[in-house]
């Protein structure tokens, strides 16, 4: 399929936006003005550019807490995601959870879970659900690849493939869970094995391409939807910053770091798209000129937001009010 | 006076663990990222140069795997030293915990001892939401068989990790990450601690407030602050959450007759009710108030600023409770 310009200047919307706001929270970390913890997915843009756009608004997201850009494309407006990172009451999460728990049921965006893998058992319960009502719907869900070493993924796999569920399990394999190394965590690094190991099938795509992205999401969505059961999507990708903000990456060198940088999604697509002559300096221009209105738009909201007041700290615990005292 | 040297709490408990790793080969240092990255918290810097890969073991993201592993380790000889990197990702683990390390020595008969060694961090105060910020030591203080103790002072992040290493059973050390950087003086040539005893951290007549972990900076400081209205309250650092040294608790009830309990867990089931629990079966008739808990909300901890602060015991809020228990 040969590319258009719309669709290249689509695809390069959706990945600065990722960047661009991204940069503005680093800033407003380094301002001590967003808290916690931040983990930022620059460098891997194109996995999110490519495949959440694909994603139907019935089908249901659940991702980890490197979410910013799958929120973002997900449709949560820019505005709501950053006055959560301020932890303002008009956050997408009313403040309770900041950068790594961005939440929009109203666009069925179920969450950045900040246990690794927490989120995968879940959307076996999703695909269930889906199943059972007979909704045609499937459930995207995004992890590290850190996460595959742990039983929880394994249970997951196991049962979303024994029962056939439309579960679409994207593995974002930046190469380091933390500091260590894939090949220092797993026995054998070909994840795809792991998936077919469960009989389920199972896919890897360049994840610094989001061409090839978006046709893999495409056609991995399309196979979950049919009925055919999960599919286990690797995104290989990698991460320019550090795991979260702080973190002496003794684990890798600059040359890896840079010979990857090389790579960078964006670029890439510049590059190959203006030689095609599918991009002019005038497009990019006018992105980024809309973005940065965007956030700045979204910073001024953030800032204008007010803070929840204390008096209702223990709302939200339960749904339903009980006599008792706790 | 003995000579002593200033450094961080983290740098305490890494002096602690080195002491461990170069007075006994069979010790190693096993958890996530303690390795290549250095420890989560920096505690391991510098370790993997020194001992090699072999004793400072790098383990995937498999809590449940690798603290198995190390009581495996234990049962066979070896003296594991398990790091999870904080209390939030043990829940993972709990079976391993609760089912193995925990029941083995009485399941067996007495045939089997435990030595392993868990570390933790716990608590919040960081911001990072609900998730990454529990305090559940009080959980697994509840079970018979565990060992937990909680350092709150450079002595003990320093000689805690190697007289766990020296006990029989399976200790869980919990160390609470807003100590991390507190610094505080560590004697030259640090002499051993027991895991058994609570300490009186400061001495008072008027109340007893009685705590442990990262809340006992807190109660110190309200301490300092109450003395200045003439409010002497005597802080007592558990130190060892399961077994409870009750003696020592009772000692200062019995003296100040007021007591103030400070818990950086949930109240409901908590740490705090057992201490309130055993204080009115034993010194109930020493009792001149109704005792008051200082404890975090009933609610997960939220990531905004204010609401976690308003979320967790704060300094004002064991000062306040002093005032009202001495009324
Ligand atoms: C169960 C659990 N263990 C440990 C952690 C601490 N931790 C947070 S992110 C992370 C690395 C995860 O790596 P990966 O799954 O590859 O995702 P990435 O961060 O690279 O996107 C670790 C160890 C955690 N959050 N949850």
């Amino acid at each position: 399929m040969k590319p258009d310009r719309e669709t290249v200047r689509g695809h390069l919307h959706a990945m600065l936006r990722i960047r661009r706001f991204e940069e503005k929270c680093a800033e407003l970390y380094g301002a001590g003005l967003i808290r916690g913890f931040l983990h930022l997915y620059i460098g891997e843009e194109a996995v999110a550019a490519g495949v959440v756009p694909r994603i139907a608004p019935g089908d249901a997201i659940l991702a980890t807490y490197r979410e910013h850009g799958h929120a973002l494309l997900r449709g949560i407006p820019a505005r709501q995601i950053m006055a959560e990172m301020y932890g303002k009451q008009e956050g997408c999460s009313h403040g309770r959870g900041g950068s790594m728990h961005l939440f929009d049921v109203s666009r069925r965006f179920y969450g950045g879970n900040a246990i690794v893998a927490g989120a995968l058992p879940m959307a076996v319960g999703f695909g269930l659900g889906d199943r059972m009502r007979g909704t045609g719907a499937v459930t995207a869900c995004f992890f590290g690849e850190g996460a595959v070493a742990e039983g929880e993924f394994h249970e997951a796999a196991n049962l979303a493939s024994l029962w056939k569920l439309p579960v679409l399990f994207c593995c974002e394999n930046n190469l380091y869970a933390m500091g260590t190394a894939l090949d220092r965590s797993e026995a054998d690094t070909d994840l795809c094995e792991k998936a077919r190991s469960y009989r389920m099938e199972a896919r890897s795509v360049d994840g610094m391409d989001v061409f090839a992205v978006a046709e893999a999401a495409r056609a991995a969505l399309e196979y979950v939807r049919s009925g055919a059961g999960p599919l286990f999507l690797e995104l290989k990708t990698y991460r320019f910053r550090a795991h979260s903000m702080f973190d002496p990456e003794l684990y890798r060198s600059r040359e890896e770091v840079e010979a990857w940088r090389e790579r960078c999604p964006i670029e890439s697509l510049k590059r190959t798209a203006s030689a095609a002559g599918l991009l002019t300096d005038e497009d990019v221009a006018s992105i980024e000129r809309a973005i940065a209105t965007e956030i700045d738009d979204a910073v001024a909201f953030a800032e204008a937001g007010t803070w929840e007041p204390v008096d209702t700290l223990a709302r939200d615990v339960y749904a339903r009010a009980s006599g008792g005292s706790s | 006076m003995t000579d002593t040297v200033r450094m961080t709490y983290r740098e305490a408990l890494r002096q602690g663990l080195l002491a461990a790793l170069r007075r006994d080969p069979t010790v190693f240092l096993m958890g996530e990222d303690v390795g290549r990255y250095g420890g989560t918290y920096a505690v391991s810097k510098g370790f993997l140069e020194e001992f090699g890969e072999d004793r400072i073991r790098d383990a995937p993201l498999s809590e449940s795997g690798f603290v198995g592993a190390g009581i495996g380790a234990a049962l066979n000889g070896l003296k594991p030293v398990v790091e999870v990197m904080t209390v939030n990702f043990s829940l993972l683990a709990l079976d391993q915990i609760v089912n193995n390390a925990a029941t083995l020595r009485h399941m067996s008969g007495g045939q089997i001892n435990v030595p392993v060694v868990i570390r933790m961090t716990t608590g919040g105060g960081r911001q990072l939401a609900a998730q990454h910020s529990h305090s559940l030591e009080g959980w697994y203080a509840h079970v018979p068989g565990l060992r937990i103790v909680a350092p709150a002072t450079h002595a003990d992040a320093y000689g805690m990790i190697l007289a766990a290493l020296d006990d029989p059973d399976p200790v869980i050390i919990f160390e609470h990450a807003m100590l991390l950087n507190v610094e505080g003086e560590l004697a030259a040539e640090p002499g051993p601690v027991d895991l058994d005893r609570a300490a009186v951290r400061r001495g008072g007549s008027h109340a007893t407030v009685v705590t442990y972990g990262g809340s006992v900076p807190k109660a110190l400081e309200a301490a300092g602050e109450l003395a200045k209205e003439g409010i002497e309250a005597e802080v007592v650092d558990l130190r060892s959450l399961r077994p409870l040294d009750d003696a020592t608790v009772m000692a200062s009830v019995r003296k100040t007759h007021r007591v103030v309990i400070v818990d950086e867990g949930w109240k409901s089931g908590s740490l705090s009710a057992e201490i309130m629990a055993r204080i009115v079966e034993q010194a109930f008739f020493d009792l001149d108030a109704p005792m008051i808990r200082v404890c975090s909300e009933e609610v997960p901890v939220p990531y905004a600023r204010h609401l976690e602060e308003a979320a967790l015991p704060q300094v004002a809020d064991v000062v306040a409770a002093v005032r009202q228990v001495v009324a």
